[in-house]
C-alpha cells in the first residue's frame, strides 16, 4: 500500500480496500505463493529433464518441510539462524546500509560463543547459556562494528569491508579450530587431527523442549528477539533514529541526530544479530561442537545470504520476517528430504537451483506487486501489466518516491502522509499525463 | 499480446494450486520400490561432487561396484558439505531404517557420535577417521596414505634431476595430513639433500589456489609435485603445461596428465566395505576400525604406462613397497 | 626469504598474480559499467560459474577453446538480458536479484557439470593464445619480460579494456549516457534518454564481461569443478567499490589482490610463512584491500541511483 494508505487508522484503509476492490488485495497475498509455485514448477521440468521424478521429488519437499511434527520442528530449528540473520537485515537496511557480511558475522559469533563455553564449561546452565549467546552476540557485533566504522567515519563502503571480512572470518575459523581451540582428546589424535572443538559443555547446549525431536530453546529465544527488535525499531529511540538515517542522512544530521553512530551502531546491532544465529547454530547442533570443513557455508549453510532474503521477503519487519524465515526454512529442510527422495547424486544442485530460482521469481513477482500498490490500486489486472512498462496513463494521486532499498517499508513504518497535491479547477499546471 | 498474458496470468494460479495439491496427495513416497529378496539399504553422504577425482569419487565407485554382490539398494547424498544438512540427511536415513549410512567425511564425526545412540539398529560408517567412539553400531575407516606417500616420495627423490619437490596440501588434517607427512618422510628416506616444499592452501575445493602453488613451486626450480584433494587438478594442469612430474592419491589421475602422471595411490575401499558388509549381513554392527593400506590391497600404486619412469627409479620404489607391505619397514606417521 | 627474491621466483609471482587477477579484473571491469548505470549485480558469480561450464563444456567436447570463450561469452549476454530484465523492467530489489541468480547459477552448472561431463578431463589444448602469448621482442626484457608479456590473451584483452573503458565512459556519448543513467535518471529521462534501454545495455555488457570471466578463469585452471569461482564474483564486486567506479581504480584494485594472494601464496611455498600462520596469512589480500582503502584511496561517490530501480513519476 502507499506511504499514505498505510498512515490510515484501520477502519478507514479497511474502506480504502473496500472501495479499491479485491484485486489489490489479492495481489497483494497471493502473488508471493504465486511466485513460489511457478518458479518450482520451472524446477519440476529441470527434474524431469535430468531424468527423476517431479513428484516424488516436490512430495518430499512438503512433507520433509511441513508434514508432521518431526518436520515442522526440523524446519523452525533452520529457520532459526535464518530469522536472526535476517532481523540483523531488518535493522541494516532500514539505515539504509548493505550487509553482506553476515556469513562472517555468523562465523565469529559461533567462534565467540564456542570459545566461551570451552573457557567456562561447569557455569550453570542457566547462567551458561546466556552466556554463549551474549558472546556470540559480542563476536558478531565486533564483526559487525569494524565495517560500521569503517563506513561512517572513513567512508568505506560497506559492500566491500563485509565482503572482505567475510574472507578474514573463514581463515580465522580455520586458524582457531585447527590451532588453539581444537580438540586435543585421545579417540581424534589417532589419525590426523579434524578442526572442530572438543565436545562442549552440556551446561551449554541449548536445551530440547520437544522431547523426541531436535526443536530447542533457541526458536522461543529468536522469535522474542524478534518481537523485542520490532519494538526496537518502532518505538525506541534508536529504532528512530536508524530508520530515519536510512531515509535520509541528511534530514538526520539537520534534525541534530548523530549520523555517524548511528550508522555505526546499525552495523553492529546487525553483526550482532548474526553472530547470536552463529551461537545457535554451535549450540543448537547435533553434534554439540563447532566444526569446520575449510569453507564458510560449511558452517553457515550460506544462513549469511539466505538471511538477506527472508528479510526482504519479509518486508523488513522483523515480525514478518519470521514467517518468511520459517518458509524459507521449509523450502531448505524439504529439500535435503527431496534430494534423498529423488535419489540422483547430484540432487542437492538441483535443490540449489530451485532454491535460487524460488528467489528470482518471488522477488520480481514481489517488485510488480508493489509498484501494483505504489499506484494505488489498479482497474485491472491488464492495467497493472501494461503500466509497468510505460508511464501510467491514468494514475491517481502520485505517491511521493520511495528509496527503492527498503522496499516494502512504507507499509511497516508510517510516515506522516505527504501532501496530496489538490486540484482546482484554477490550476491548469497540474496536468494530468 | 497484453490480452493474451492477461489470461495466461489468471490461468497460472488455479492451475498451480491444483498441481500443488495432486503433488502432496498423489506423490509417492520417498522410498523407491524395493526388488524382491532381502536388500541391504546403504546411503552415503559425502561433502564433495562423486565426480571429484578423489575422495567422494573413490568411496562412491566402491560402493556402487558392491551394489549387486549384496544386493545393495543405494541413495547417495553428495556436495554435502553443510554439516547441519549432513545431520539432517544421516538422520533422516536413520528414521527410514537404512541398514548401513556411511559419513564419507571427518567433519561428520561428531554428528555420528551423537546420532549412534540413538539409533542401535543402524550401522554407522564413520571415515577418514580411526574412532568409533566405543559405540556398537559405529565403524571407522580410515586410509593409511602415508605409506603410498612414503613409497611415491622415495620415487620422487630418486627420479628428481633438480632435487626440489614441491607438495600441496589443502588442509593439515586427515588422510591429506597422513599422504604429505608420509611423502616428505620418503623423500628425506631416499635422498637427505633433496628439498620438499610443504604447503597447504587452506581449502579442499579451491583449484585456483592448488594451480597458484604449482605455480610457486615451479618457478623455485621444482621438477616433481604431488598433493591431496579434489582440488589437484588445478596443479595437475600446470605440470601438465610446464611438463613437471606429478605423483597422484586417492583416484588415478594419469587420465588429467598422460604424459606427467608417474603414479597415483589408488584408494579401493571395497575390501573395507566388504568386511563391513558382511560383519552387518552377520549382525555386527559396528565395534571395528578399518584401514586400507599397500598391504591388504585398499591402496595401490598405479603406474602409468605413458610415463617414462627409469626402471631403476621404478624398482627402488617397488622395493620399498614390498618392504611397507611385508612390515618390514614403517613408514612414519 | 633471499630465495623469494630471485628473478625466477619473483617473476612467477608478479605473473601469477597477474593471472590470478585477470577474471577478477573482467568481471569488475563489467559490473563496473553496470553500476555506473545505476544496477547493483550481485549476481556475478554465478553468472562466471554458468559460463565457465559452458566454455569447458564445450571446449571438451570440440577441443577448440576459442569457442568455448565465444560460448562463455553467448552464456553471459544470455544472463546479462535475464539479469536485466529482472532488475530493470521488472524493477525488483537488486540486491536479492542478484543473490537469487548466484544461487540458482551455482545449483545449476554443478547439477549441469555432474549429470553431463561425468569424470572430468582437463581441457586438452595447453598451448596457443589462450595460455600464453608471447610478444616478440618485449618478452625478452630482463625481469619484467617474463612477468608482463607472457601472458594469455585475456590479459591483454583485460589491459585494452581498461583503456577503452575509461574512454568510453569520460569521453563518448554513450559514457555519459550510462552516467546519466546511474546519477539521476529522472533528469536523463527528461532529456529524452531512454533509461531503461542504456541500463540493459549496460547490465548485457557486465554480464558479458562475467561470462569472460568466467572462461579466463577456466583456462587458469585448466579444468571445470563445483564451484570453480569460489566467491571470486563476490570479490570482483567488492573491487568496484574500491577503485571508486573508475576502470583504473578498479584495476589497481584487482592487482593488488592478485598480487597480495601470490606473494603469500609463494612465501607459503617457500617456508617463510610457518604453516601454523597458513590460514592467517591468507586473510592478506582482503586486510590490505581493506587498509588501502581505508588510508590511500581518495573518496568517490557511488553513482547516486545506484540499486534504485527507475519508474517514470515515481523514483
Amino acid at each position: 500500500m502507499s506511504q499514505h494508505e498505510a498512515s490510515l487508522p484501520g477502519k478507514a484503509r479497511l474502506a480504502g480496500i473496500a472501495a479499491n476492490g479485491w484485486k489489490p488485495l489479492f495481489l497483494r497475498w497471493l502473488t508471493l505463493p504465486t511466485a513460489a509455485v511457478s518458479a518450482l514448477l520451472i524446477g519440476a521440468a529441470i527434474i524431469a529433464v535430468m531424468g527423476a521424478n517431479p513428484l516424488t521429488g516436490y512430495h518430499a519437499l512438503l512433507t520433509g518441510a511441513f508434514g508432521g511434527s518431526y518436520a515442522l520442528t526440523s524446519t523452525a530449528v533452520k529457520a532459526v539462524p535464518l530469522l536472526l540473520v535476517g532481523i540483523g537485515i531488518c535493522i541494516s537496511f532500514r539505515a539504509n546500509v548493505l550487509n553482506i557480511g553476515g556469513e562472517g558475522q555468523i562465523v565469529m559469533g559461533g567462534l565467540a560463543g564456542a570459545a566461551t563455553a570451552l573457557a567456562l564449561p561447569n557455569l550453570p546452565k542457566i547462567v551458561l547459556i546466556p552466556l554463549v549467546l551474549l558472546a556470540g552476540c559480542v563476536g558478531g557485533g565486533i564483526w559487525g562494528a569494524i565495517p560500521g566504522i569503517f563506513k561512517a567515519y572513513r567512508n568505506v563502503n560497506e559492500v566491500l569491508s563485509t565482503i572482505m571480512l567475510n574472507l578474514v572470518a573463514v581463515q580465522l575459523m580455520n586458524y582457531l579450530l585447527a590451532g588453539p581451540m581444537i580438540d586435543k582428546s585421545e579417540s581424534f589424535a589417532v589419525v590426523g587431527r579434524i578442526p572442530q572443538t572438543r565436545l562442549l559443555s552440556p551446561n551449554s547446549w541449548l536445551p530440547i523442549i520437544v522431547p523426541g525431536t531436535q526443536l530447542h530453546l533457541g526458536v522461543v529465544i529468536a522469535v522474542l528477539v524478534a518481537v523485542a527488535v520490532y519494538v526496537l525499531l518502532r518505538r525506541t529511540g534508536v529504532g528512530f533514529r536508524i530508520r530515519s538515517v536510512g531515509l535520509s542522512t541528511d534530514a538526520s544530521r539537520y534534525a541534530g541526530m548523530a549520523v555517524k553512530r548511528t550508522t555505526a551502531m546499525a552495523l553492529t546491532l546487525s553483526g550482532a544479530m548474526c553472530g547470536m544465529a552463529g551461537a545457535m547454530l554451535v549450540f543448537g547442533s547435533i553434534s554439540h561442537r563447532m566444526v569446520t570443513d575449510g569453507t564458510l557455508s560449511g558452517f553457515t549453510g550460506s544462513d549469511g545470504y539466505y538471511g538477506i532474503v527472508v528479510a526482504l521477503f519479509g518486508g523488513l519487519n522483523p515480525l514478518w520476517t519470521i514467517l518468511s524465515a520459517f518458509l524459507f526454512g521449509g523450502l531448505l529442510v524439504g529439500g535435503v528430504s527431496m534430494g534423498i527422495a529423488l535419489n540422483v547424486p547430484y540432487s542437492s544442485d538441483l535443490v540449489t537451483t530451485i532454491v535460487g530460482l524460488v528467489v528470482c521469481f518471488v522477488v520480481a513477482l514481489d517488485a510488480v506487486r508493489r509498484r501494483a500498490n505504489l499506484q494505488s490500486g489498479p482497474a485491472s489486472l491488464r492495467q497493472l501489466l501494461t503500466r509497468n512498462w510505460r508511464a501510467p496513463a491514468d494514475s491517481g494521486p502520485r505517491a511521493a518516491p520511495v528509496p527503492a532499498i527498503q522496499p516494502a517499508i512504507e507499509a511497516a513504518v508510517p510516515l506522516p502522509p505527504p501532501p496530496v497535491p489538490e486540484l482546482t479547477p484554477a490550476d491548469p499546471g497540474e496536468a494530468l499525463p | 499480446m497484453k490480452g493474451k498474458v492477461t489470461k495466461a496470468r489468471w490461468l497460472l494460479l488455479p492451475a498451480a494450486a491444483a498441481l500443488a495439491v495432486a503433488m502432496v496427495g498423489c506423490g509417492s513416497s520417498a522410498k523407491p520400490a524395493s526388488s524382491a529378496g532381502h536388500q541391504l539399504k546403504v546411503a552415503l553422504i559425502t561433502p564433495s561432487a562423486t565426480n571429484d577425482l578423489a575422495f567422494s569419487q573413490a568411496m562412491y565407485s566402491a560402493v556402487e561396484s558392491l551394489k549387486t554382490k549384496y544386493n545393495l539398494q543405494i541413495s547417495v547424498q553428495d556436495n554435502m558439505y553443510v554439516v547441519a544438512d549432513a545431520a539432517n540427511a544421516i538422520q533422516q536415513y536413520a528414521a527410514e531404517g537404512y541398514n548401513l549410512i556411511i559419513a564419507n567425511g571427518s567433519q561428520y564425526g561428531s554428528t555420528v557420535q551423537q546420532l549412534a545412540p540413538k539409533y542401535p539398529k543402524v550401522s554407522f560408517a564413520w571415515g577418514t577417521a580411526g574412532s568409533t567412539f566405543n559405540m556398537p553400531n559405529v565403524y571407522a575407516y580410515q586410509a593409511a596414505a602415508n605409506e603410498g606417500g612414503y613409497v611415491q616420495g622415495y620415487m620422487a627423490a630418486l627420479m628428481s634431476k633438480s632435487k626440489v619437490i614441491g607438495v600441496i596440501g589443502p588442509i593439515d588434517v586427515g588422510d591429506a595430513q597422513l599422504y604429505t607427512d608420509g611423502f616428505k618422510a620418503g623423500v628425506m628416506a631416499a635422498d637427505q639433500s633433496a628439498t620438499v616444499h610443504l604447503s597447504f592452501t587452506g581449502s579442499f575445493s579451491d583449484v585456483s589456489l592448488m594451480a597458484s602453488a604449482a605455480h610457486s613451486y615451479v618457478s623455485e626450480g621444482a621438477d616433481v609435485l604431488t598433493g591431496s584433494s579434489q582440488s589437484v587438478v588445478g596443479a595437475i594442469g600446470v605440470a601438465k603445461s610446464t611438463s613437471v612430474a606429478w605423483f597422484g592419491t586417492q583416484w588415478d589421475q594419469a587420465s588429467l596428465a598422460p604424459s606427467d602422471v608417474v603414479s597415483s595411490q589408488v584408494y579401493n575401499w571395497v575390501p573395507v566395505l566388504d568386511q563391513i558388509l558382511t560383519g552387518i549381513k552377520a549382525g555386527k554392527l559396528g565395534g571395528a576400525t578399518y584401514s586400507i593400506d599397500l598391504g591388504n590391497g585398499g591402496e595401490k600404486i598405479v603406474f602409468n604406462s605413458g610415463y617414462p619412469l627409469p626402471a631403476s627409479v621404478k624398482s627402488a620404489g617397488l622395493s620399498v613397497l614390498s618392504k611397507i607391505e611385508s612390515g618390514t619397514l614403517t613408514p612414519p606417521q | 626469504m633471499n630465495h623469494f627474491f630471485t628473478v625466477a621466483v619473483l617473476s612467477a609471482t608478479v605473473a601469477s598474480g597477474i593471472a590470478l587477477g585477470c577474471p577478477l579484473l573482467l568481471a569488475a571491469l563489467g559490473e563496473t559499467v553496470g553500476q555506473r548505470s545505476g544496477v547493483l549485480n550481485l549476481g556475478v558469480d554465478g553468472i562466471m560459474l554458468l559460463s565457465a561450464f559452458g566454455a569447458y563444456f564445450v571446449a571438451l567436447r570440440t577441443g577448440n577453446i576459442a569457442l568455448g570463450v565465444l560460448v562463455a561469452l553467448g552464456v553471459g549476454a544470455v544472463m546479462g538480458l535475464i539479469t536485466a530484465f529482472i532488475n530493470v523492467t521488472v524493477r525488483a530489489e537488486q540486491g536479492i536479484s542478484g543473490i537469487g541468480i548466484y544461487i540458482a547459477a551455482l545449483g545449476l552448472s554443478g547439477m549441469l557439470f555432474e549429470r553431463y561431463v561425468g569424470t572430468p578431463l582437463p581441457i586438452t589444448n595447453t598451448r596457443g593464445p589462450f595460455f600464453a602469448v608471447d610478444i616478440p621482442l618485449l618478452d625478452r626484457i630482463p625481469y619484467v619480460g617474463t612477468m608482463f608479456f607472457k601472458q594469455n590473451v585475456l590479459v591483454y584483452l583485460a589491459i585494452l579494456l581498461i583503456l577503452a573503458l575509461t574512454f568510453v565512459l569520460r569521453h563518448t556519448t554513450y559514457g555519459m549516457k550510462v552516467q546519466a543513467a546511474g546519477e539521476n535518471p529522472a533528469a536523463a529521462d527528461t532529456v529524452g534518454l531512454d533509461v531503461s534501454r542504456i541500463r540493459y545495455s549496460a547490465v548485457i555488457f557486465g554480464c558479458t564481461m562475467a561470462g569472460l570471466a568466467g572462461a579466463a578463469l577456466l583456462i587458469v585452471d585448466g579444468i571445470f569443478q563445483e564451484n570453480l569461482t569460489q566467491g571470486a564474483g563476490f570479490i570482483a564486486v567488492a573491487l568496484v567499490y574500491f577503485g571508486g567506479w573508475r576502470p583504473a581504480g578498479v584495476a589497481i584494485g584487482a592487482l593488488l589482490y592478485g598480487l597480495t594472494g601470490a606473494v603469500i601464496l609463494t612465501w607459503k611455498t617457500l617456508g617463510i610463512i610457518p604453516l601454523s600462520l597458513s590460514d592467517l596469512a591468507a586473510t592478506a589480500p582482503a586486510v590490505i584491500v581493506v587498509l588501502a582503502l581505508l588510508f590511500l584511496v581518495g573518496r568517490y561517490r557511488q553513482p547516486t541511483a545506484l540499486s534504485k530501480p527507475y519508474l517514470r513519476g515515481v523514483s
